[in-house]
């Protein structure tokens, strides 16, 4: 029988995955998303149908992770297969709507004889000045302060503010201040902000220090769906193509803010009718091919022959030498691939220092292929040992004798009885060894960051993997662009499935689950 | 998990078969091979040409550490002696809050684990004890799903993680919570077969006797299968911990404030840029303490992790 205390603790429980699951519910619908209300509403439902009931017991031990699977592995997968029929990215990342009210808010121009405001530009406390969302701190002629970002214009509290003669804000409390340079450095991220008002007007920088508020040049008829800039005589007149405002006089001049929309198959063609990129598509996936293949080889031969080396009855200190060999495969990776970076500094790093050479491992072609083999060497070699190792053991000591009676020497008994009983054995842990490797993104990332950055296209590295590649597409550069990234990312996908399809077939665990 | 090694489970019997085998056991010598025992020198020079192969980044570290000039042209893969100037340098530094990287990188790592741990434990018991409907392609999927990094849908996450910070602040991104919740949804495919294996290895014949006794399944999986199974329960969450611990593509986007940053992360920023140079003291200061947790799991339950290892994650 149950006792009830385990009752209460059940009842306990799914009363607070369904209250959690209300919550968020009412949260969303707040955020007005109908979809995940729904959603959510399905998910508490589901928990208090298969926890509070008797039936479905397998369910209750697969629920939670097949819910964590679904929503954030396999649902991240078929947004990203979504994705990649968009263009989403960098100037597409909004609705229409949005961008006809950030076009609207961004023509912002100075009414003659209006006040300007004192501004400070900063970001959240601690956040990271290079990246992070300028906020702007502005004190009004009065003496006012208020905080200022593209959602909209509050006051800030007078309390542990200080300013300058000028009324110019130079400490607040929450938020980091930019230095004059470091204003500077990001002038690209400034001339784009815009703060809306209440009256349907904004608030700009000017220079690094002042802002006005004005009233907006651009207008918006819904009717026509035409946007309007009554600054120009005559007034331009900007009509919707291609997921952008395009100047109807001029087709070559858009506005830099358009809107997310699906493009079909666009960004799968891009890839395989561009001739730049379908080339450097295709270098790169040699490279990773042969990295990774590479990479499983040495690291492969290298763990088998030191295994072949301890694999001696008679040798001592054996668990001396394996709780030391493991240290490489020990550390993180973030440590020993950052270290390998400093080492194979061209100026300062000591493997330039103790060979003698003056090889510039990062910055050239072939010496930054070269160190990665060499670092992915030492990083996987002591998994190969231990897994050689675990299988040299497996290998009954009588078939070697029979052998040796049957007049093989050493070497011929290693090609002959040992290789092909240790390739049984290790056969699948290298083709996950392999699957592992031609999507290693930390090793890539940290050591070169794919670079350099010499071919024709500047934006193909010389070291990059697939997945480096796409990862770049996505998060850095000037121009992000999701969409296509995704696309890259779907095409790895569908090269992994067929890659894995042999490797899948051999698996024995394909045959018999008991 | 899956983001950070995809560990391919391999046959289980295989599985037994290399952990069992792993911890060594005595191999009694060949009679015929007694009184060679003066030709192992060999050996032990190529052995120690291994050890100095597999240690010299690690003197480095250990040297550039504790070099007291701190960066990068001063140092040598010897230590030139022995200072704390650059661990000084790196608690000291306000803009980098060392203390803070190593308190979320193991508030990540070990709820992680755990969450993982007891996630793949009752859905393993599942795959092991009950028979449903869809339980070999259940299986077959989740084998499936380990051969596609979640890493692929990066940009997917990214996006989802910052629409669920729209809503609930406290799980969105530059957040553990968010992060780990990232990482619970690879929990499932990279352990479950590792934890299947072994739980088969139980009689059934003790839920058997169980379920006669009155048991009900949740007694039995909690008080009786949970405690019989421990040994593979130590070695995923070894195996996850070291994994989320060494985490570092989705953690850099992540996180971003310099407050919630993990280890890596961190560390990762130190090297950027034009202070790389002056940094490196303090990095490798920094990587050495770092390091330390996970060599020490590591030299601790070398036998689990060995056994895991063989079909666990691959580096």
């Amino acid at each position: 029988m149950t006792k009830p205390i385990a009752l209460a603790i059940k009842w306990v429980l799914i009363a607070a995955a369904v209250v959690g699951a209300f919550v968020i519910a009412t949260k969303l619908a707040e955020a007005g998303n109908t979809l995940a209300v729904v959603l959510a509403g399905m998910v508490g439902l589901g928990i208090l149908a298969i926890y509070a009931t008797r039936r479905g017991v397998p369910l209750k031990y697969l629920a939670p992770g097949v819910l964590l699977m679904i929503l954030f592995q396999l649902w991240p997968v078929v947004y990203t297969a979504n994705l990649s029929f968009t263009n989403y990215g960098d100037g597409h990342l909004y609705s229409k709507e949005e961008s006809v009210t950030d076009i609207v808010a961004q023509s912002v121009r100075e009414v003659p004889g209006a006040p300007r405001y004192k501004m400070s530009v900063a970001v959240k406390e601690r956040a990271s000045v290079e990246t992070a969302d300028l906020i702007l701190l502005l004190t009004d002629p009065a003496g006012a302060t208020f905080v200022g970002d593209t959602s909209g214009l509050k006051p800030l509290a007078p309390e542990g503010v200080t300013k300058a003669p000028s009324g110019k804000i130079l400490t607040a409390p929450g938020y980091t201040l930019l230095t004059a340079r470091q204003v500077n450095a990001r002038s690209a991220d400034l001339s784009k902000i815009a703060v809306p008002t209440s009256d349907g007007g904004g608030i700009k920088p000017v220079g690094l220090s002042e802002a006005f508020e004005g009233k907006p040049t651009m207008s918006y008829d819904a009717a026509t769906d035409r946007i309007t800039d009554s600054s120009t005589t005559p007034p331009t007149v900007y009509a919707p193509a291609d997921a952008r405002w395009t100047n109807v006089a001029n087709p070559s001049q858009t506005l830099p803010q358009g809107w997310k929309e699906g493009v079909g198959l666009a960004n799968y063609t891009r890839i395989f009718t561009d001739s730049t990129l379908r080339e450097g598509f295709v270098s790169i996936f040699l490279w990773n091919l042969f990295f990774a293949i590479f990479s499983v080889l040495s690291t492969f031969l290298l763990g088998m022959l030191i295994a072949l080396l301890f694999n001696d009855p008679r040798l001592r200190f054996k668990g001396v030498y394996r709780s030391l060999l493991i240290l490489p495969y020990a550390l993180p990776i973030f440590v020993t691939a950052l270290v390998w970076k400093g080492m194979f500094n061209q100026d300062y790093g000591i493997i330039n220092q103790l060979t003698g050479l003056n090889v510039d491992w990062l910055g050239t072609d072939l010496g930054a292929k070269t160190a990665i083999l060499l670092t992915n060497l030492w990083l996987g070699f002591p998994y190969m040992f231990i897994v050689c190792t675990g299988a040299l053991q497996s290998i009954p000591q009588d078939v070697r004798e029979a052998a040796t009676i049957d007049g093989a020497n050493a070497f011929r008994t290693l090609r002959s009885i040992i290789m092909p009983l240790l390739l049984v054995a290790v056969g699948p842990l290298l083709l996950a060894s392999f699957a592992f490797n031609f999507n290693n993104f930390g090793l890539i990332f940290l050591l070169t960051k794919g670079g350099p950055f010499n071919g024709a296209d500047t934006s193909i590295g010389s070291s990059d993997l697939l997945i480096t590649y796409a990862y770049r597409l996505a998060f850095s550069g000037s121009a992000p662009n999701y969409g296509f990234a995704a696309a890259v990312s779907v095409i790895i996908f569908i090269i992994v499935a067929l890659m894995s399809i042999p490797g899948f077939r051999r698996t024995k665990a394909l045959e018999e689950i008991n | 998990m899956s983001s950070v090694n995809a560990p391919v489970p391999a046959d289980p019997r295989l599985e037994k078969r290399l952990e069992s085998e792993t911890h060594e056991q005595p191999t009694p010598p060949s009679p015929g091979r007694r009184g060679l025992g003066g030709h192992v020198w060999w050996r032990h020079l190529l052995g120690i040409l291994a050890l100095v192969w597999a240690l010299f980044p690690i003197l480095f570290i250990y040297s550039a550490a504790t070099n007291p000039s701190g960066t990068l042209n001063t140092a040598s893969l010897l230590p030139s002696g022995f200072s704390t100037v650059n661990f000084q340098a790196l608690f000291n530094d306000e803009s980098r809050p060392y203390w803070t990287w190593y308190k979320n990188s193991m508030i990540v790592s070990t709820i992680g684990a755990l969450g993982a741990v007891f996630v793949g434990a009752c859905a393993a018991f599942a795959f092991s004890r009950l028979r449903f409907k869809g339980r070999r392609p259940g299986m077959m999927f989740l084998l499936l799903t380990t051969f596609f990094p979640a890493l692929l849908a990066i940009v997917a996450m990214y996006i989802i993680f910052a629409g669920i910070g729209d809503v609930l602040p406290a799980f969105g991104l530059n957040t553990l919570a968010g992060l780990i919740l990232a990482y619970l949804g690879g929990a499932l495919g990279a352990n479950v077969w590792l934890l299947k294996g072994y739980f088969d290895t139980v009689p059934r014949e003790l839920d058997e006797a169980a379920i006669v006794d009155g048991a009900s399944h949740v007694r039995i999986f909690f008080t009786m299968t949970l405690r019989l199974v421990m040994p593979i329960l130590v070695t995923v969450f070894m195996l996850v911990f070291v994994g989320l611990y060494g985490e570092f593509m989705l953690a850099s986007i992540f996180l971003t404030d310099v407050d919630t940053q993990t280890l890596g992360v961190g560390l990762y920023g130190m090297t950027l840029g034009n202070e790389a140079n002056t940094l490196f003291g303090r990095f490798t200061a920094g990587a050495l303490l770092a390091s330390l947790p996970v060599m020490v799991l590591y030299l601790a339950f070398q036998r689990q992790l060995v056994g895991g290892l063989t079909t666990g994650s691959v580096k």
